[in-house]
């Protein structure tokens, strides 16, 4: 922008243009805008609706789509909408979550952009009421060789840690992959999950006028102002300049918090509590008062600063981290202070709810601020970008191979299949003593305290099938998190997700959104599964180049009895190896190709989501009536990957000598087709296993057997597991 | 036996070792918060792990000033049993009651594993249903362990077979490679000479149940508790 452009002023608009610009609306908001005021915004105002119009907060371009998703069934006790997603999980307990992206933030300030994306969704859940329990975080990011994305890399990596660490919630899941399309531009998604009990949960709806609302924890400063409007658009070379956009985070200030909050969960007369995160005082203030059907009167000068001069717009747009909006009944104002107190943090008295239908914004006793809480929550336009979709490619021939062997060791220690250990040994995974699986498998599975049943979690998302096909892609993202769920005995309940893509206003990013959501809804349809929470973040596009299209699935699953869990790795010498499900000719999108350097072309592996219920109902048939031993997804790197996975888990060889299948060895190596399980069983449980099979009608191939200091497959492979391991724990 | 966990603000294995001591082996337990100054009726006090004022300025520094610190120097100092655990391992430190520093890990990363502790003495209250010899496989979770002492400290420590824990392979040997974190000797746990105050970095807590991964950890808890019921009252 030119020093001329930024005085210049559109008469029309009765403001000025860089003003518009500085928050990212466009003119027929503006538009919109005045004709909700029945006046022209002053400064604070625009602000504000600039914040809260912005993509981040409003769904703007996605919540159109969004109405498409299941988010109703039995177990739900709160679906979207609020600080996050609440389901039943039995024994009066339900379990929230809710999946976030810090895409934006993480990409100018690694560490601290990463630390308070833990820092808000911990918030999320412990403002339900909850006690967090385990943190899962999503992240993809450029190939390593370029050192701006090994930057962020280790600075997420750290801030995740540092973060999680800190506060004491484990981190227990996740997944990381990388591909050129993230270089500058990486994914950071949280995901959280909490338990309370179903009288504990507690929502953000401040529905009684004459209310106190206290803002508690941090004090305010500058950090963060229009966070949520520099998520909401593209990034560049000027992006760096953004910096101030970022907050910083203090997780010994959220864990003080985070107990404060649980303990003021028991007082009577608390209406509701809401966690100050994108937009900080002006969404927190604004969407409290607006589910009640209220209004909200605040007085900004009783906001406990950090610096000196800050001015109203300052107060109300910062997104300081560490604070939370309570909202008391006047007569428990005194014992919900002396909570506070006692955690030894701020509690201010800043303003009360009202029955205006308004919010009002007061500085030095004059009003600076006051608009419809309607038109400012709820009252921007949807957008609906032109679309125009991608032509289906079929899959380019098929490169064959002289040394399988050679491919297994090479895909083990590529980036996106080697061991995330060096990753997840730097995150406290087993503090609150729950972890009975922890991160590297399949999904981790918490013990549920106080009961005998098991939370499983996982999150996913091959980001190469839905540039592939968002549709099936997405599909196949919810089959793989419900498949992973299954493997450890338990059964799905239900799902979050988070849709990180590109510039929604090309029309081919905004039909691959559109697709994707479309597939999620399909496959959350036919698993029974409701969302019950979820985030999008868009314009991931830095300096014109759009990261893959990346929806993450975030799933929980309960087992009822935690003796009965299956672990991924081999158990037993001995024990005969399965593969359940059906292998097809299909290569494309798979990390094989990827390896050979092929291009991104074709199909995706096709789903079958009718044939991927039933295994998975065999599978966890198979694992209640104790048939199975061992149970691993087949996904990323194919079948010689998941053989090569459980025998590294379970530290035990194997012994394959006679496998083929009816297609090329290629395909049926390296091939990723979906709906398949690597199982061990013991050798006696043959008719069983065989038995629940045929009941469910799933193909079942016998592999080989368990055993030795080699891994054997075929007459071509034949590794000492030593050597396998190496290649594995390659380092980052 | 009854034991008094300390709550420090940033404190988080408390609960932890709540469940370890009173739903795993069935003893009572109290939340002892940081701005006690009475510590009557408490036969253990363990300084559980976490982050108490979130590291800053150093590990356990500002804990030390707590009031609780001076209620627990005394019960000390008239032979109540006190164990620390990673954080608590550095208030210790910080309070003068153990000797020593515990630097940033060598490979300046946190670490979160399962690591193997070799049992060098039975003497202190909390080894005492160990061999000397006796591997246990307990978990890690420190950025900070890294323990350091200058060389007359380091080899009065060793002279009086106050080094408790040596970080070790699976099969006893305290080599280089079994260090998770630089510490010198391996050392991964200490006394003081009367051996009723531990500092450990691993975390017992964590290793009381099968389901969890291992109960090496019962030992040690439950070699206290034998301890205090050999003392008479």
């Amino acid at each position: 922008m030119t020093g001329d452009q930024l005085s210049t002023t559109t008469p029309e608009l009765g403001v000025r243009r860089a003003q518009l610009d500085s928050v990212a609306l466009a003119d027929e908001e503006y538009r919109e805008i005045v004709r909700a005021l029945g006046r022209e915004p002053n400064d604070l105002e625009l602000g504000m609706f600039g914040a809260l119009w912005s993509e981040h907060c409003s769904y703007k371009t996605s919540k159109a789509l969004l109405r498409q998703l299941p988010t109703e069934g039995p177990n739900v006790l709160q679906g979207p909408g609020e600080n996050a997603g609440a389901v039943d999980i039995g024994d009066g307990l339900a379990a929230v979550f809710k999946i976030e992206s810090h895409n934006h933030p993480s990409a100018i300030e690694p560490y601290q952009g990463a630390a308070t994306g833990v820092g808000g969704i911990l918030r999320d859940v412990f403002a339900m009421g909850a006690r967090p329990i385990a943190i899962l975080d999503v992240l993809r990011f450029g190939p390593l060789d370029r050192d701006r994305n090994r930057h962020l890399f280790q600075g997420v990596v750290a801030g995740i840690g540092g973060y999680g660490n800190c506060f004491g919630c484990p981190t227990v899941g996740g997944e990381v992959y990388f591909d050129p399309a993230y270089t500058d531009n990486p994914i950071v998604n949280a995901m959280c999950v909490g338990l309370v009990s179903h009288e504990g949960l507690r929502r953000a709806r401040a529905d009684r006028a004459g209310d106190v609302v206290l803002l508690v924890g941090a004090d305010t400063g500058r950090d963060g102002i229009q966070g949520a409007t520099f998520a909401s658009v593209e990034m560049d070379e000027r992006s760096a300049s953004r910096r101030p956009a970022v907050q910083v985070g203090n997780p010994f200030l959220e864990k003080l918090l985070c107990e404060a909050c649980l303990v003021l969960n028991e007082l009577e007369g608390v209406t509701a509590t809401q966690d100050l995160g994108a937009a900080g005082l002006t969404s927190a203030a604004s969407e409290l008062a607006y589910r009640g059907r209220r209004g909200i009167d605040l007085e900004v000068d009783r906001v406990s600063r950090r610096e000196h001069g800050m001015s109203a717009y300052e107060v109300m747009l910062s997104e300081s981290q560490e604070r939370m909006l309570v909202v008391v009944r006047p007569a428990a104002e005194a014992a919900a202070r002396d909570v506070f107190e006692h955690f030894e943090l701020h509690a201010d008295r800043i303003g009360t709810i009202t029955g205006s239908g308004r919010i009002r914004v007061r500085e030095g006793g004059a009003v600076v601020g006051d608009m419809p809480l309607k038109a400012l929550v709820d009252g921007v336009p949807s957008r609906s970008p032109a679309v125009e979709f991608a032509d289906k490619h079929p899959s380019p021939p098929m490169p064959s191979i002289a040394e399988p062997e050679a491919i297994l060791l090479d895909l083990l220690a590529s980036p996106n299949l080697k061991s995330r250990r060096p990753i997840y040994r730097t995150y406290d995974h087993q503090v609150q003593d729950n972890t009975v699986i922890g991160p590297g498998f399949d999904a981790a599975l918490l013990r549920v305290p106080g009961t005998n049943k098991g939370l499983a979690l996982t999150t996913d998302g091959n980001p190469w099938y839905v540039a592939l096909d968002p549709y099936d892609g997405t599909r196949a993202a919810v089959a793989e998190a419900a498949r992973n769920i299954a493997c450890t005995g338990a059964r799905p309940l239900a799902v979050t997700n988070c849709l990180n893509f590109g510039n929604p206003d090309r029309p081919s990013i905004f039909a691959q959104l559109q697709e994707s959501v479309r597939g999620l809804a399909d496959a959350c349809r036919a698993f029974e599964l409701p969302v019950v929470s979820g985030n999008v973040s868009l314009y991931n596009e830095t300096s014109e180049r759009n990261i893959l299209p990346t929806p993450v699935i975030g799933m929980v699953g309960l087992l009822d009895d935690l003796s009965k869990r299956c672990p991924a790795g081999f158990q037993e010498d001995g024990d005969l190896v399965f593969l359940l499900g059906e292998t097809r000719d299909e290569l494309a999108g798979s990390q094989y190709l990827q390896l050979l350097g092929a291009r991104l072309k074709g199909r995706p592996p096709s789903v079958s989501l009718e044939m991927e219920r039933r295994l998975q109902s065999a599978l966890l048939d198979s694992i209640a009536a104790g048939v199975v031993r061992s149970a691993h997804d087949v996904s990323d790197g194919g079948l010689l990957i998941a053989l090569a996975e459980s025998a590294l888990f379970g530290r035990r060889g194997l012994k394959c000598p006679n496998v083929t299948g009816a297609m090329s060895r290629e395909a049926f190596f390296f091939g990723e087709s979906l709906g398949r399980v690597i199982v061990s069983i013991a050798p006696r449980q043959v008719p069983d296993l065989q038995r629940l099979m045929v009941h469910h009608q799933i193909p079942i191939h016998a592999m080989g057997v368990v055993g030795g200091e080699n891994f054997q497959v075929g007459s071509d492979v034949r590794v000492p597991l030593d050597t396998l391991r190496q290649a594995w724990e390659t380092a980052f | 036996m009854r034991t008094g966990v300390v709550v420090f603000p940033g404190t988080w294995s408390d609960r932890d070792c709540g469940h370890a001591l009173g739903d795993v082996l069935d003893q009572p337990v109290d939340y002892v918060d940081y701005r006690e100054q009475n510590l009557k009726g408490l036969d253990l006090v363990v300084l559980p792990g976490g982050f108490s004022y979130g590291d800053y300025l150093r590990c356990g520094a500002i804990a030390r000033f707590t009031p609780v610190m001076e209620a627990v120097t005394a019960f000390a100092a008239q032979g109540g049993l006190v164990l620390g655990i990673c954080n608590g391992f550095q208030i210790l430190q910080e309070a003068r009651l153990l000797p020593g520093a515990l630097l940033k890990n060598a490979s300046c990363e946190f670490r979160c594993e399962w690591v193997h502790l070799r049992v060098e003495q039975s003497n202190s209250a909390f080894t005492v249903d160990c061999r000397p010899g006796q591997v246990l496989r307990i978990p890690i979770s420190h950025g900070e362990g890294n323990f350091f002492a200058d060389p007359s400290a380091l080899e009065r420590l060793e002279q009086e077979s106050r080094v408790v824990f040596r970080y070790c392979t699976q099969d006893g040997q305290s080599a280089p490679d079994a260090n998770p974190n630089g510490s010198l000797h391996n050392i991964a746990g200490i006394s003081n000479v009367r051996g009723n105050v531990l500092g450990m970095m691993p975390h017992p807590e964590r290793a009381c149940e099968a389901l969890l991964g291992g109960d090496d950890g019962l030992l040690i808890l439950q070699s206290a508790i034998h301890a205090w019921s050999r003392v008479p009252a």
